[in-house]
């Protein structure tokens, strides 16, 4: 069917709005000129810059294994929540428990952030790396436990039946047949733990410590001091690693959601 | 042959191997199952039918440990089933679903069970090939489930809950997929199968055809409750109720006032000859269509009603005549087609004679 030209300037605006400003961002990532502004010709050399910058890279070290560390995390307690809520015998509350699981999801950051800072600080543990994971594994964890719910909800439930009818505990239930089937979404669920903990700021901010400096936090200190053209290319870089996590978990998604 | 003598029902020497005693079930404050007893003996095929919602389904998942009896004792072979968990039961049960695993191939599917009990592999292996072959799906194994069709599916269902060799087979709708041709070669091989290995069936259905035709027994349910258990033959010809009566086959029932040998069953018409001991009173008379006999003239009978023909229906092999007799009660009556063209006398608006003999209907008084 041939799209009316309503339909395409409203679409051509629609996304231009959308991603006009991270084209213009991913363009001046290869700027010649110092001047952030103003264009001076074709080049990579801030990425080079970039990579010889002992403090970016220590952030992004930083950035990746608490990525990694909090989505692994934030995917076990998730899968496991959702198992529960879902699968789990009724009791008393399971509504209020189910819904707030979802509550983080619209929770302000500030808020979050200022929470856990004050758990941290309550419980005397040093602020680090290691709070800065055990802070997005919480976060993480309830889109984990809204994606892998969402695939238990359409599970036949007749399927793990089956295995404990057949001789398996209720681990090898779990395991050998209801795991394999929504390993999909839980793979899904991974992904967007990894891919919200890259991009974190505000969160990270408050429960981070000496030391401990994510990526968009070093963007963020090294901006207020004036934009380089060395930040572009950092943006740009994760911005398509931020793509690359979305675009995959959503392609595992749609891939469950097609098995029966 | 000696199947007409398998009826260990009637043997007192014979154990039950499955007893249901005195089994409740409630769901909050619904009651789905409400004081079942039954006895189901080694060998048999024995039938749950009756209406969705009745409770057959929860009697079964009982069965196999899905459901916890709220009161009453289940047991198998003379143990309580109580607190014996769904895997460590000798019974294996085939879904409605089938519930086969999605990402395991054929093969796979009917070894898991083996595979739980810890069999060597060459163990494992000569008892799916063995399972593979009674179902005849030996080409099929390296498939995985979406690869093949419903009836091969079904099949695959079947081999897979029969693998551990359970003393009891639990079958829940297990040909309600099917179309009906499918359903009722499935049917014959379901009853060989069977017969073959030995194992004790039982199987949940709402379809009374599939009922008569594999089972030994049934047991006919209604809310919760069992209306009669017995022999398909027993069901159809001694129906214990109206209820029973009308669920399995087609009946006509004619209510009224039974003084012992006649029922009175409209002002000024001749009461109905009938042979029964049934206790006088309010009673219904069960007539089965094709035990009523058509005619244009008055047939010398024990019983004759006049009537007129307000609908035919024609099956091929057999025509059911609707008639309208007097007091406006309609009765279906059935004839074989046995000759070409035979029963083209009688036609719409015909008056024709129904008529039975004294042993033909059976008093109900419930």
């Amino acid at each position: 069917m041939k799209m009316s030209r309503f339909n395409v300037v409203s679409l051509t605006l629609g996304f231009a709005f959308l991603y006009l400003p991270i084209l213009i961002l991913i363009t001046y990532s290869f700027n010649e000129s110092r001047l952030v502004t103003v264009w001076g010709g074709f080049s990579t050399k801030w990425y080079g810059v970039l990579f010889q910058d002992e403090r970016f890279l220590g952030a992004a070290w930083v950035t990746f294994y608490v990525a990694f560390i909090s989505a692994s995390i934030a995917t076990v307690l998730g899968t496991m929540a959702a198992y529960v809520l879902v699968r789990g015998a009724k009791f008393r509350g399971r509504t209020l428990f189910s819904g707030m699981i979802y509550a983080p999801l619209v929770m302000p950051e500030v808020i979050t952030g200022l929470s856990l800072l004050l758990l941290f600080i309550s419980i005397g543990l040093d602020r680090g790396g290691f709070t800065i994971i055990l802070a997005h594994a919480t976060f993480s964890m309830c889109y984990v436990s809204v994606v892998v719910s969402s695939r238990l909800v359409s599970f036949d439930r007749s399927l793990e039946e089956a295995a404990l009818d057949l001789g398996a505990t209720g681990w090898q239930a779990f395991r050998l047949v209801t795991l394999p089937i929504i390993a999909p979404a839980v793979a899904a669920g991974w992904l967007l733990g990894f891919t919200l903990s890259l991009d974190d700021l505000v969160i990270a901010s408050f429960v981070s410590g000496p030391g401990a400096t994510t990526l968009p936090m070093r963007i963020f200190s090294e901006v207020r001091l004036g934009v380089s053209p060395k930040i572009n290319a950092l943006s740009a870089i994760l911005i398509g690693m931020v793509a690359l996590g979305v675009i995959v978990a959503s392609l595992t998604t749609k891939r469950a959601a097609q098995r029966p | 042959m000696t199947d007409d003598v398998f009826a260990p029902w009637n043997d007192p020497g014979q154990s039950p191997l499955i007893r249901y005693a005195n089994v409740t079930k409630k769901f909050g404050e619904f009651t789905a199952i409400d004081n079942v007893s039954i006895d189901i003996f080694p060998g048999e095929f024995f039938a749950l039918l009756g209406p969705s919602g009745c409770g057959k389904t929860t009697l079964m998942r009982m069965l196999a440990g899905f459901e916890t009896p709220t009161s009453g004792i289940i047991s198998l072979g003379g143990q309580d089933m109580g607190n014996v968990p769904p895997n460590k039961r000798p019974v294996n049960m085939m879904f409605q679903s089938y519930a086969l695993f999605p990402h395991m191939n054929v093969w796979d599917n009917i070894a898991f069970g083996l595979r739980r009990d810890g069999l060597p592999k060459d163990q494992v292996a000569a008892r799916v090939e063995e399972m593979l072959r009674l179902v005849q799906l030996q080409k099929f194994a390296k498939r995985k489930p979406d690869a093949i069709s419903g009836g091969q599916r079904q099949r695959v269902a079947l081999a897979r809950s029969l693998a551990k060799a359970p003393k009891v087979l639990l079958l829940d709708e297990p040909l309600g997929a099917l179309d009906k041709k499918l359903r009722q070669e499935t049917q014959f091989e379901l009853v060989d199968i069977q017969e073959k290995t030995g194992t004790t069936f039982m199987i949940v259905t709402h379809d009374q055809e599939e009922a008569m035709t594999v089972s030994t027994r049934i047991a006919v349910m209604d809310e919760g409750i069992i209306k009669q258990i017995d022999t398909p033959a027993s069901l159809y010809e001694a129906p214990n109720s109206r209820y029973v009566a009308d669920f399995i086959g087609d009946v006509n029932l004619i209510e009224g006032d039974w003084r012992g040998d006649t029922l009175h069953w409209a002002e000024g018409q001749t009461p109905l000859a009938v042979q029964s001991d049934a206790p006088v009173g309010k009673a219904w008379l069960a007539l089965r269509p094709e035990k009523i006999a058509i005619s244009k003239d008055q047939a010398k009978a024990d019983n004759a009603i006049p009537g007129q023909v307000i609908d035919i229906a024609y099956l091929g092999n057999l025509s059911t005549y609707v008639v309208e007799i007097p007091g406006g009660q309609k009765i279906r009556a059935q004839a074989t087609n046995a000759r070409r063209l035979s029963r083209r006398d009688i036609t719409w608006n015909d008056t024709v004679w129904l008529s039975w003999t004294s042993t033909a209907g059976l008093v109900l008084s419930e």
